[in-house]
């Protein structure tokens, strides 16, 4: 999206005034529900950022956000808009899930690297198959990516009801797995560093999201590859002219979205819980259309974007525990507005900004 | 200066528009300087200037887009505040964009309909806007069929249902901004044929153009503009097109193409019984046989839509024939990346859609189509800084302004765009050059360069095959001039021996045995 706004505006006021609007929006709803809205508010940034725990947990959060954001982001560099992160998410997890029943013994890093491994592909597999239909069949990826989350949610249910489910359990999910799987909790580093971040499951999985946010950048922007992609994703008929095959674009483009999705899984399943469980994918693929549309497709965005949601999630919950009036739903409506502010009404304030910020265009755009 | 465009005419009405002292500013850019200008109720009035001169800012002040900064807007005499769109409507003003604001899949009628319904039901608006239209069409000689789908008509009529559109809202004053952008040369002419219309039922037009043959044709007054200024206005029974090239460029312009004859080598281009369809099915290039030899301009000549289009894509790997071969060098090719390693090089007709990728800097659309190249990317890493580097060499050879490798692409005018695009083709040194429309949308001063630019290139021993719906381009241009009508070739003719009439002849279809 082509912007005359200069990069202060865009990337900072703009997001800054949606989540402003939201929370104005939020706090008249609480208000009406009887509570301070000042209170609530101060009670949603303590839950999150007050104490170490509660930063252990927000970060744990925006792990998930950085990887779901990021595949979304990808996609859309090529055009594509992926609502499927759920599913290549669930998808993944079911990569790691298999490596974490089956490669328990190997000694210690190899079952976690192809565990790794098998969720990045997992995941790209699942994402392969609508970039397939969309390059080869052109059935649009919104569509399928929907389908898919919900083929995904079957298979997972299906799977985790009968063949993974752990002998002799009623709970649908699968075994613990063994220790050699687990990631490294970042807890204990940070203690060793004079941080105390509590009971929080943060694990290395926020390192690797970091990681996937620079190999992000570098691809996208500094490689030939990452430019053909976006040729392709800002006009497929200048793609075919230099030479670029769309269909191609797309099915990379989704694989590696679908990757990125897929790599989601080890934050929650080799992180926290250890072994395979229903729904972990929680909702946060599709947080992360959101969370890659308010930080403009940038890793750097994309980080301070999925902070700010796992900062509502944590505080969120934190907030509902405290304030009897305010149940959880109501956190959830809390979510659901700054993505409606930041997502669906992002243009509300754009013209008006432009009118105000738009950068003296040169006389060629201007007069034309 | 603010009457000349009045002068002779002795009627009392006041004039149709007034403009005293518009002011316009976008940042540092002066896009309106002081802009005085009458016309006068019941004339054809032409505005030109080149791309940037500040044309088009001035006509939407006019019609509400923008505010001027200063300045006073006379409607019939009467000063008017037009702050929008709908006061200018309702002032009687009424605009044909360059680009046309209609509703594809709705017919004629819906989309002059269009926020004039006029009640909860569409039936009465309908009813009463079809009789309107209808004696609308009867006075200006305006034929539409009112129930077709805008999709299924092809432009020169869409436009015709811009006009009806501005007529329907009582518009007595009719701005047209660049109205045979898209229009064939017949289509040209007979819009000018309703424009004359119009004046005859006492309506006022302004015609904004870049292109002097028009000005020349179809306009009582005019008045020329120059970065930003309006610097003169003459009667156009009392100018010639030298004089408005030299106010418009600032310079003296040579409108002619100045060459030595061709001295054509060894073929280099190779078409053999070529045969496209398009997706609809339909045989758009039909049994297609030519040669383009080194050291020579080939011309190919058509009323647009005869497979002109079709043909330069499939010879330019972007559209696989169905039948034929290309050959280059003696060699086929395969798809576009193979044309840009095998020395091909293609200025495409579109340069919007598929010769710039909008949103992209100039420096990564410096590459496009030679991203491949080694000199351009390293262990996959784009070699951004040489790209930079070579990219602002490019803009400075090919006076590309500003000369800035970061800048959006779509912030260079038209003609700076063609000349990047030109630059990139140009400079990876191709054997063979294919040109669609190299001068679309380009101002004059940039059509000069670019004329030249290809001249030296077949001069240095290139070959070059140049597909322009423009024919006066084509015949001061090309050596050799083919002539495509539906499909097929109609004929070949020599430059020296190629006129107007016979080639006219050729593109409507009437080949040489037969005339």
């Amino acid at each position: 999206m082509p912007t005359k706004l200069p990069p202060w505006v865009n990337f900072g006021l703009l997001p800054l005034l949606n989540l402003g609007m939201a929370f104005l929006v939020a706090g008249l709803i609480v208000v009406v529900l009887g509570e301070n809205p000042f209170a609530a508010m101060r009670l949603l940034v303590f839950g999150a950022f007050g104490y170490g725990e509660a930063v252990g947990y927000t970060f744990f959060y925006a792990t998930n956000f950085i990887f779901t954001g990021l595949a979304v982001a990808l996609a859309f560099q090529c055009g594509l808009f992926n609502i499927g992160g759920e599913g290549q998410a669930y998808i993944g997890g079911l990569g790691v899930g298999l490596a974490g029943i089956w490669l328990g013994h190997w000694p210690a890093p190899i079952g976690l690297v192809v565990g790794i491994m098998a969720a990045a592909a997992f995941g790209g597999a699942w994402g392969f198959i609508p970039g397939w239909l969309q390059a080869r069949r052109g059935s649009h990826t919104v569509i399928t990516t929907i389908m898919l989350n919900f083929i995904a949610a079957s298979l997972m249910t299906y799977l985790l009801v009968n063949p993974l489910r752990r002998p002799g359990q009623q709970i649908p999910e699968s075994m613990t797995f063994d220790e050699r799987m687990w990631l490294p909790q970042l807890s204990t580093v940070l203690r060793d560093l004079g941080y105390d971040i509590g009971r929080s499951p943060l694990n290395a999985a926020l390192l690797l999201a970091l990681v996937c946010c620079v190999l992000y950048w570098l691809f996208i922007w500094k490689t030939r590859a990452g430019y053909e992609m976006r040729v392709v994703g800002r006009s497929e008929p200048a793609a075919v002219y230099g030479g670029i095959s769309p269909a191609r674009q797309i099915m990379i483009a989704m694989t590696l979205s679908g990757a990125l999705a897929g790599l989601m899984s080890l934050n929650e399943v080799l992180g926290a819980q250890h072994r395979l469980t229903l729904g972990f994918t929680g909702g946060y693929g599709f947080v992360g259309i959101a969370v890659a549309l308010m930080g403009r497709n940038h890793p750097i965005g994309i980080v301070l974007a999925a902070l700010l949601f796992g900062a509502l999630y944590q505080g969120g919950s934190e907030l509902a525990f405290d304030m009897p009036k305010i149940n959880k739903d109501m956190v959830v409506v809390i979510q659901g507005l700054v993505i409606l502010f930041a997502g669906a009404l992002e243009h509300m304030f754009r013209p008006w900004l432009e009118a105000r910020f738009a950068r003296p265009a040169l006389p060629a755009a201007a007069v034309a | 200066m603010s009457g000349a465009g009045g002068d002779g005419r002795t009627s009392g009405a006041p004039p149709a528009i007034e403009l005293l002292g518009i002011d316009k500013s976008f940042g540092p850019v002066h896009a309106n300087d002081d802009i005085h200008l009458t016309v006068e109720a019941g004339t054809i009035h032409g505005i030109v200037g080149e791309n940037g001169a500040g044309k088009s800012t001035l006509m939407n002040i006019v019609y509400g887009f923008y505010q001027a900064d200063s300045g006073i807007i006379r409607v019939d005499g009467e000063e008017r505040a037009i702050r929008s769109p709908e006061d200018a409507i309702e002032a009687g003003i009424g605009m044909v964009h360059q680009h046309f604001m209609l509703v594809e899949p709705f017919t004629v009628l819906e989309n002059i309909l269009l926020g004039a319904e006029g009640g909860w039901t569409l039936k009465a608006g309908k009813a009463r806007a079809r009789e309107a239209l209808l004696r609308l069409e009867q006075d200006y000689a305006l034929e539409v069929d009112i129930d077709a789908r805008i999709a299924d008509l092809p432009v020169g009529i869409q436009q015709r249902v811009e006009i009806l559109k501005a007529l329907f809202r009582g518009a007595r004053v009719l701005i047209l901004d660049e109205p045979t952008g898209v229009l064939t040369p017949q289509e040209a002419d007979h819009l000018f044929r309703i424009l004359r219309n119009l004046k005859e039922q006492g309506r006022t037009v302004i015609l904004i153009t870049h292109k002097l043959r028009e000005i020349m044709a179809a306009t009582d007054t005019v008045s020329v503009m120059r970065q930003g200024a309006m610097v003169a206005h003459r009667r156009t029974a009392d100018t010639t097109t030298e004089e408005l090239a030299e106010l418009m460029v600032g310079r003296k312009v040579l409108l002619r193409v100045d060459k030595q004859p061709a001295r054509p080598g060894s073929p280099v281009l190779e078409v053999e019984h070529l045969e496209v369809v398009d997706e609809q099915g339909v045989r758009r290039v039909k049994d297609v046989s030519f040669t383009v030899r080194a050291g020579e301009i080939v011309g190919i000549a058509g009323v647009a839509g005869n497979g002109q289009s079709e043909l330069l894509e499939a010879l330019s790997g972007i559209r696989r024939p169905s039948g034929g071969r290309v050959l280059l060098h003696g060699e086929p090719l395969a798809d576009a990346a193979d044309c840009r390693l095998k020395k091909l090089g293609h200025v495409p007709e579109d340069r919007l859609r598929m010769g710039l990728v909008r949103g992209f800097p100039a420096y990564e659309n410096a590459i496009l189509g030679y991203q491949l190249l080694p000199a351009y990317a390293e262990h996959g890493f784009l070699k951004k800084r040489s790209i930079i580097a070579r990219c602002l060499d490019w803009m400075q050879g090919y006076d590309v302004r500003p000369a800035a490798p970061h800048l959006q692409a779509t912030s260079f005018s038209g003609g700076n765009q063609q000349k990047l695009v030109l630059a990139r083709e140009m400079e990876h040194d191709p054997d063979l050059l294919l040109v669609g429309q190299p001068t679309r949308g380009v101002d004059i001063g940039a059509i000069e360069f670019i004329h030249k630019r290809l001249v030296a290139m077949r001069d240095a021993g290139k070959a070059i095959l140049l597909v322009s719906v423009e024919l006066d381009e084509i015949m001061s241009l090309a050596d050799r001039i083919i002539v495509m009508f539906d499909g097929t070739i109609t004929g070949e003719v020599d430059q020296a021996e190629a006129t107007a009439r016979g080639l006219g002849l050729l593109m409507a279809g009437i080949s040489n045995e037969a005339a």
